[in-house]
């Protein structure tokens, strides 16, 4: 049986459209979400499909959005809220560190708030310091949080699908360059469509991809990169460039982290980089690095690379130099090779 | 022409640590006489009721106006049980506290009518998100006080299981949100759930809680948008007790206009109370629920109150405040007023008052004891801080579990 293939974002809105239809207590609301389905489409037809007291739109207000998602959670609902941008996450970042991520602990499990924020990410598209920002650790460092970033059509179906029906908070994270096709940070290029991809086919209907578990997106024998987003087609394109027989390991979940399936990879083939999009200090992949350190020391050839965003704001003329593409991902394959 | 550049107006108290006090910003009315609008009014309508004191008790401890009926002596008298008993809990836990046999407590002494003279106007099902300084809601339902006071002392049967700090209850069956700390996040969220129970056509209503300094918070703004818009059946209560620790209500911005007049700006009705007026407070209340209930939409008022005692145990309002401000307070205390008002109904009298208070009193003893045998923060049992791993996650993930055997469990 053939499957259809899909972009990103009509299988994020497919994600939602099968659990609206399955489960009548999930809603879903956002800035522009409701009549006009969002600036990235990505709740087309679900208001006249559901009605506007299922989708619909807010004030421009993200700790609104949130504040209420908790209480909906609180009060039995699966909120979906879609913040517009994840660089205007942080109004709504209180209630999601101090209300949703603890709701559970503090009340002893008297109160939860299972609500799925879902927030388009990264850069790509010139949208400078405002709308390019991978905010994926100021998540990651919340007890209480999972965070999960999908790199393909199927993924973001099974994993949004997953999220929805979590009994936690979950921090959904969709790399807004991938959305439409699979890039691989050859930005003069054409573009290629997501219906090239194997991973565009999406099963119809229900699935789930379980959130925790890590995937092989190519195997290899010389070097283990972690990558999630935007940065498994980035790292694929590196290892094809600079002809290194690289295992890629898509993490596509932070929290909780599949951490015995990276372990097995670095411990398999010695040396380990790590790329994502974000800034480098007290970024997700310091974390990574420590773990592999405690875990794997031993078996190391050389030291941990880390191919990242620069510390700095996300620019809008000097993306390209910002963005952690092919090239520089490339190069540090090479060093960390001769090491 | 004036050449004066514009100078910067830093608001300060009418009366603080050394001042006589002074209470003639309070926008005062005479009891009785502030009209009763047919709950299906609009808000342009009662625009003046925001600037107004609605009272139903006067200087005489009489109920006078259209506000007065709302009350049979039955439940006048369980009122003033609550009130009683809450103020018995308070000097209690703050005693224990002085002890060390808890870290820390807050009072709300002076505020007993607000929660009080609330809860009754709620039905099962509803949800209170309270502060902490409403704990009221639940000694007014008859809350079993030994709960709390676990929770109070972290013991062993702290429900919360030692997590929280002292009086941050939770209690969903009583209708009482888990109380967060963080100042206004609650708010919002009580829009949200009254949305939901909007969604689903449950009929429950929502109360949220938030004190005059915290209005100041974004998150207040959001929940009176997101009202607004959405018009979901919820109460929003500003206890405007004048201070938020040391800070004035100036500093918030009570001297240029009322905390109810902050509803106008999002078309939503408010009333201003006398919180020390079990009878005003209980009549409105039940005006603002039935309203919610009614599909009429949001209500906020702000009850207009004095925090007679220190903002916790960690605070020394002789610092800050004039001697003798509370008495001085024009408002009374909300416990004599209903007091005076029964027995001028000849409903009760002075040596009924004192029965009640040493049996309330020995009540909270009696509780207090038992629950100390549970355990306090300095002795007894205590959760397992191998408890402390549990309920992050709903199941808990592998790095959490490694730490808690880390920690030696």
């Amino acid at each position: 049986m053939t499957m259809p293939s899909l972009t990103m974002i009509e299988a994020i809105r497919d994600a939602m459209d099968v659990m609206m239809a399955r489960d009548d207590r999930v809603v879903t609301f956002g800035q522009d979400v409701g009549r006009f389905g969002g600036v990235f489409r990505c709740t087309d037809g679900l208001q006249h499909k559901y009605g506007s007291s299922r989708c619909f739109d807010t004030p421009v207000s993200e700790s609104g959005i949130v504040g209420i998602a908790v209480g909906m959670g609180a009060y039995g609902l699966r909120p979906v809220a879609e913040i517009q941008f994840a660089d205007y996450m942080y109004p709504a970042y209180d209630q999601i560190v101090s209300e949703a991520a603890r709701l559970r602990f503090r009340s002893a499990g008297e109160f939860n708030a299972p609500l799925v924020v879902r927030m388009p990410c990264g850069g790509g598209i010139f949208g400078a310091q405002t709308h390019s920002q991978s905010p994926e650790a100021l998540f990651t460092h919340v007890a209480g949080l999972k965070t999960v970033i999908p790199s393909n059509p199927h993924d973001a179906k099974g994993l949004l699908i997953a999220a929805i029906e979590d009994d936690d908070p979950v921090m959904f994270l969709e790399p807004k360059r991938i959305y439409n096709g699979p890039f691989d940070g050859h930005h003069d290029r054409p573009v290629v469509p997501w219906s090239k991809h194997e991973l565009s086919e999406t099963p119809e209907g229900y699935y789930t991809v379980p959130i925790g578990e890590a995937a092989i997106r190519r195997e290899g024998t010389e070097v283990s990169i972690l990558a999630y987003g935007t940065m498994v087609h980035v790292a694929e394109a590196a290892c094809r460039a600079v002809g290194i027989d690289a295992e890629i390991v898509d993490l596509r979940s932070l929290i909780p982290l599949d951490l015995d399936t990276i372990v097995r990879s670095v411990i398999k083939t010695g040396r380990c980089a790590i790329v994502h999009e974000a800034t480098r200090t007290s970024g997700f992949g310091a974390e990574l690095s420590a773990l592999i350190q405690e875990r794997c020391f031993y078996h190391l050839e050389s030291p941990v690379v880390r191919v990242t965003g620069w510390d700095t704001p996300y620019p809008h003329a000097q993306e390209w130099d910002y963005f952690p593409g092919p090239d520089r991902v490339g190069r540090a394959l090479i060093r960390l090779m001769e090491t | 022409m004036n050449a004066q550049p514009p100078t910067l107006h830093i608001p300060e108290p009418l009366a603080c640590f050394g001042s006589a006090p002074d209470f003639s910003g309070l926008h005062l009315a005479e009891a009785g006489r502030v009209r009763r609008p047919t709950i299906d009014v609009e808000a342009s309508e009662i625009r003046d009721l925001a600037y107004e004191l609605i009272r139903v008790l006067d200087a005489d401890g009489r109920a006078v106006g259209p506000w007065s009926d709302a009350c049979s002596i039955d439940q006048l008298r369980s009122g003033l049980r609550a009130m009683l008993k809450t103020r018995a809990y308070d000097a209690r836990m703050t005693m224990m506290q002085r002890q060390r046999k808890t870290s820390f407590y807050m009072q709300c002494t002076g505020e007993e009518a607000i929660s009080c003279g609330f809860q009754p106007a709620l039905q099962a099902g509803d949800m209170n998100f309270p502060t902490y300084r409403q704990q009221g809601l639940l000694i007014a339902q008859d809350w079993p006080v030994i709960d709390m006071m676990c929770q109070v002392l972290s013991n062993e049967k702290d429900r919360m299981k030692g997590r929280q700090l002292p009086v941050f209850y939770s209690a969903r069956e009583a209708g009482f949100f888990s109380i967060s700390g963080n100042l206004a996040t609650q708010y919002v969220q009580a829009v949200g759930w009254a949305m939901a129970s909007a969604m689903r056509g449950d009929g429950h209503v929502a109360a949220t809680w938030i004190g005059e300094g915290a209005t100041a918070e974004n998150d207040f703004h959001a929940a009176l948008v997101f009202a607004s818009v959405y018009r979901p059946p919820v109460i929003l209560n500003v206890v405007n007790n004048q201070w938020a620790i040391s800070t004035a209500q100036s500093i918030a911005g009570g001297e240029s206009a009322t905390f109810a007049a902050r509803a106008h700006g999002y078309g939503i009705p408010a009333l201003r109370v006398d919180g020390n007026d079990y009878l005003a407070v209980h009549a409105a209340a039940r005006w603002a629920v039935e309203r919610a209930r009614r599909n009429l939409g949001p209500t906020l008022i702000e009850w207009v109150t004095y925090r007679a005692a220190p903002h916790s145990t960690s605070d020394d309002p002789s610092k800050y405040r004039p001697k003798n401000d509370q008495a001085a307070w024009p408002l009374g205390d909300p416990i004599e007023r209903l007091k005076d008002h029964l027995i001028g109904l000849n409903a009760w009298n002075e040596t009924r008052q004192i029965q009640l208070k040493a049996e309330l009193d020995e009540e909270i003893r009696v509780a207090a004891k038992e629950a100390e045998g549970f355990g306090t923060m300095v002795e007894g049992a205590k959760c397992s801080p191998a408890s402390m791993f549990d309920d992050v996650y709903k199941v808990m993930p592998s790095h959490l579990r490694e730490q808690r055997q880390e920690l030696g469990f």
